[in-house]
């Protein structure tokens, strides 16, 4: 158990960064992006192959990043120029991309078992310096026994995480930010203040799936292969992570709904290795997990809010009854002493 | 005000525009329009239903192209500039409060926005202590107050609030051109007179060349230097600074019927 639990931390830290991307397009621009299928195993075919090739893995790691932004544009392209409406330019790059994907890896399977990757080398020199064995030392004193393989994956990736949430802060408070925060928000009114809705949704798209292509770059090398079907869903893992992180953290402001996004990520990838664990449920239920886990997130809230709603009213209502009982009361009282 | 003498702002030449071409739904928004507006003049447009006062208001913004004639602005042609680059020397403020601001965005960012109007926006902040003290001081001219929220959502204000901030972030960037469609037709009254008076002085303040449009024959008598009527897609009476003194709602009336020779129909035309 406490293996299955770390290894979802791992993972939730790593899939935080495609939550990121589609928080970006699905919250910040108003766009639901679909081309998250697509470029999640674009990132990680584009890394798997040239790590296969012998290319540094964090140079790898890069040049998905930067297909990842190619193919966001793209989208943002057939929307604005094209006057596609926006659901239908995500389905058609996801679709576009499918073939694009088995074209760059050549086969629907890339295997990185016995590659260097920016996870091996991490670990490596996390190891060289010694810190897993410190990290367990002051673990065992506390009293937990658990031991995982390495905590080098589950610091740097968290550690990465928040860089990028702070990076993505900063930039959505920049003049280039807040107009793209706008164009998501109020089109008629920027482009009143000469801001060029197009080139923002095609720009913002463009990092959305740069940060969509980054995770699935990681997510190759995490797991040891590159697969076509990986990214099947994914667009729903990612909304169920910004739901989740939006409903347990709150979302008050960007700094707040950026890290409650990472938070969601996280929880999302420990509910679904608890539901794994159910009995009669199967590895191939996921899919169905993951909607219903959407499902709940997306109503639940609103029950809770009917139900207080409804409390409150019931509590005003007895309060106002009360009130006039007691005036009612008074005012017989008061006619009594004047008989 | 500055009309002698004072150099031509905005430039609109047999203009010309049709919706639906071809269709039984065919109309003539805009037919064969001029109009000149020297730099200070506040020129308020009244008119019926479907007159082609709106129209008129899009063609200028860049928001729809005419089918003839030329837009010039400050002596530059700008008849196929895109609406956001044509912005830059555009402000506008709408009939909707909540169309000219981002209400998800607190009221110093929706600010940000509007102060890089005219500049390539880039990396450096929105919102610095630097700017923030100008907002301030912007906002403080308005009297609502609302320099003390400048981190509230713009969503929690009230649509006479937003109005007034709308009108705020429209004009304190002095554009060469201020549109003002209608923008306190969807107040309460004593709302809409608030940013009417508001509407007047910023404009005096920074002697904003302004082109308003209204329903209101009393807020057009009242406002601005000149007063142009349309229908049917035509200018039909226009009175210069001279004229619009001596000008009453009744001769307003009046004359359109002299003109049309019919009573004005619409009932929007009626609300004095």
């Amino acid at each position: 158990m406490p293996t299955a639990i770390f290894g979802s931390l791992e993972a939730g830290a790593l899939y935080a960064l495609m939550a990121l991307g589609v928080y970006l397009s699905f919250r910040i621009l108003d766009f639901p992006d679909l081309t998250v299928d697509g470029s999640f195993v674009t990132g990680g075919a584009v890394a798997a192959v040239m790590i296969v090739n012998g290319q540094d893995p964090f140079f790898a790691t890069l040049v998905a990043i930067a297909t990842g932004f190619i193919a966001g544009c793209f989208t943002g392209l057939l929307h604005t120029k094209g006057k596609i409406n926006a659901l239908l330019s995500g389905i058609l790059m996801m679709i576009a991309l499918y073939s694009i994907n088995l074209r760059i890896m050549g086969k629907s399977n890339v295997s990185l078992l016995s590659e260097e990757t920016v996870i091996t080398k991490l670990s490596d020199f996390w190891k060289g310096i010694g810190m897993d064995d410190a990290i367990q030392s002051v673990i065992s004193t506390i009293g937990i026994g658990f031991i995982p393989k390495t905590w080098a994956v589950l610091i740097f990736m968290v550690l990465l995480a928040f860089a990028v949430k702070f990076l993505l802060d900063w930039f959505l408070k920049t003049e280039l930010g807040l107009a793209l925060r706008a164009t998501g928000n109020n089109e008629t009114m920027v482009r009143s203040f000469s801001v060029d809705t197009d080139f923002y949704k095609i720009f913002g798209l463009g990092l959305s799936n740069a940060l969509v292509a980054f995770s699935g770059a990681l997510v190759a090398q995490y797991n040891g292969f590159s697969d076509v079907g990986m990214g099947i869903g994914m667009i729903v893992i990612g909304l169920a992570s910004v739901i989740i992180g939006e409903a347990v953290f709150g979302a008050k402001n960007i700094i707040r709904a950026t890290a409650a996004v990472i938070g969601g990520a996280i929880l999302y990838r420990i509910i679904v290795t608890m539901a794994l664990r159910v009995e009669f449920l199967e590895t191939g239920d996921m899919k169905l997990i993951t909607a219903l886990i959407v499902i709940c997130a997306l109503v639940l809230p609103k029950v809770i809010d009917r139900q207080r709603e409804k409390q409150r009213k019931r509590k005003r209502l007895k309060a106002m009854s009360k009130a006039s009982a007691e005036g009612r009361g008074q005012n017989l009282a008061a006619a009594k002493t004047d008989l | 005000m500055l009309r002698e003498g004072g150099k031509t702002l905005l430039q609109l030449k047999q203009i010309y525009k049709v919706f639906n071409e071809g269709t039984p739904d065919e109309k003539v928004a805009i037919n064969q329009i001029n109009l000149n507006l020297e730099k200070g003049d506040f020129v308020t447009v009244i008119g019926s239903n479907g007159a082609g006062k709106s129209t008129v208001m899009s063609v200028i913004s860049g928001k729809l192209n005419p089918d003839l004639g030329t837009v010039n602005i400050d002596g530059k042609n700008v008849t196929d500039m895109a609406e956001h680059k044509r912005s830059a020397y555009v402000g506008r403020v709408f009939q909707d409060p909540m169309a000219g601001t981002a209400p998800e965005m607190t009221i110093e960012e929706n600010l940000a926005i509007a102060y890089s109007r005219m500049k390539r926006r880039g990396f450096s902040l929105g919102v610095n202590r630097k700017r923030r003290d100008f907002f301030k001081e912007k906002l403080e001219t308005l009297h609502l107050g609302l320099e003390n929220r400048l981190q509230a959502k713009v969503g929690l204000l009230s649509g006479g609030e937003r109005q007034a901030l709308s009108l705020l972030m429209a004009t304190f960037t002095e554009p060469k051109i201020l549109l003002l469609d209608e923008h306190t037709a969807a107040l309460d009254p004593s709302r809409a007179e608030l940013v009417t008076e508001l509407t007047k002085e910023i404009v005096q303040r920074y002697g904003l060349t302004t082109l308003m449009v209204t329903h209101n024959m009393q807020q057009a008598l009242e406002l601005g230097n000149r007063l142009i009527m349309m229908d049917q897609g035509q200018i039909i009476f226009e009175a210069d600074p001279k004229a619009k003194q001596a000008l009453t709602v009744d001769k307003l009336l009046e004359e359109f019927q002299s003109i049309r020779g019919e009573k004005m129909n619409s009932d929007r035309a009626m609300l004095i």
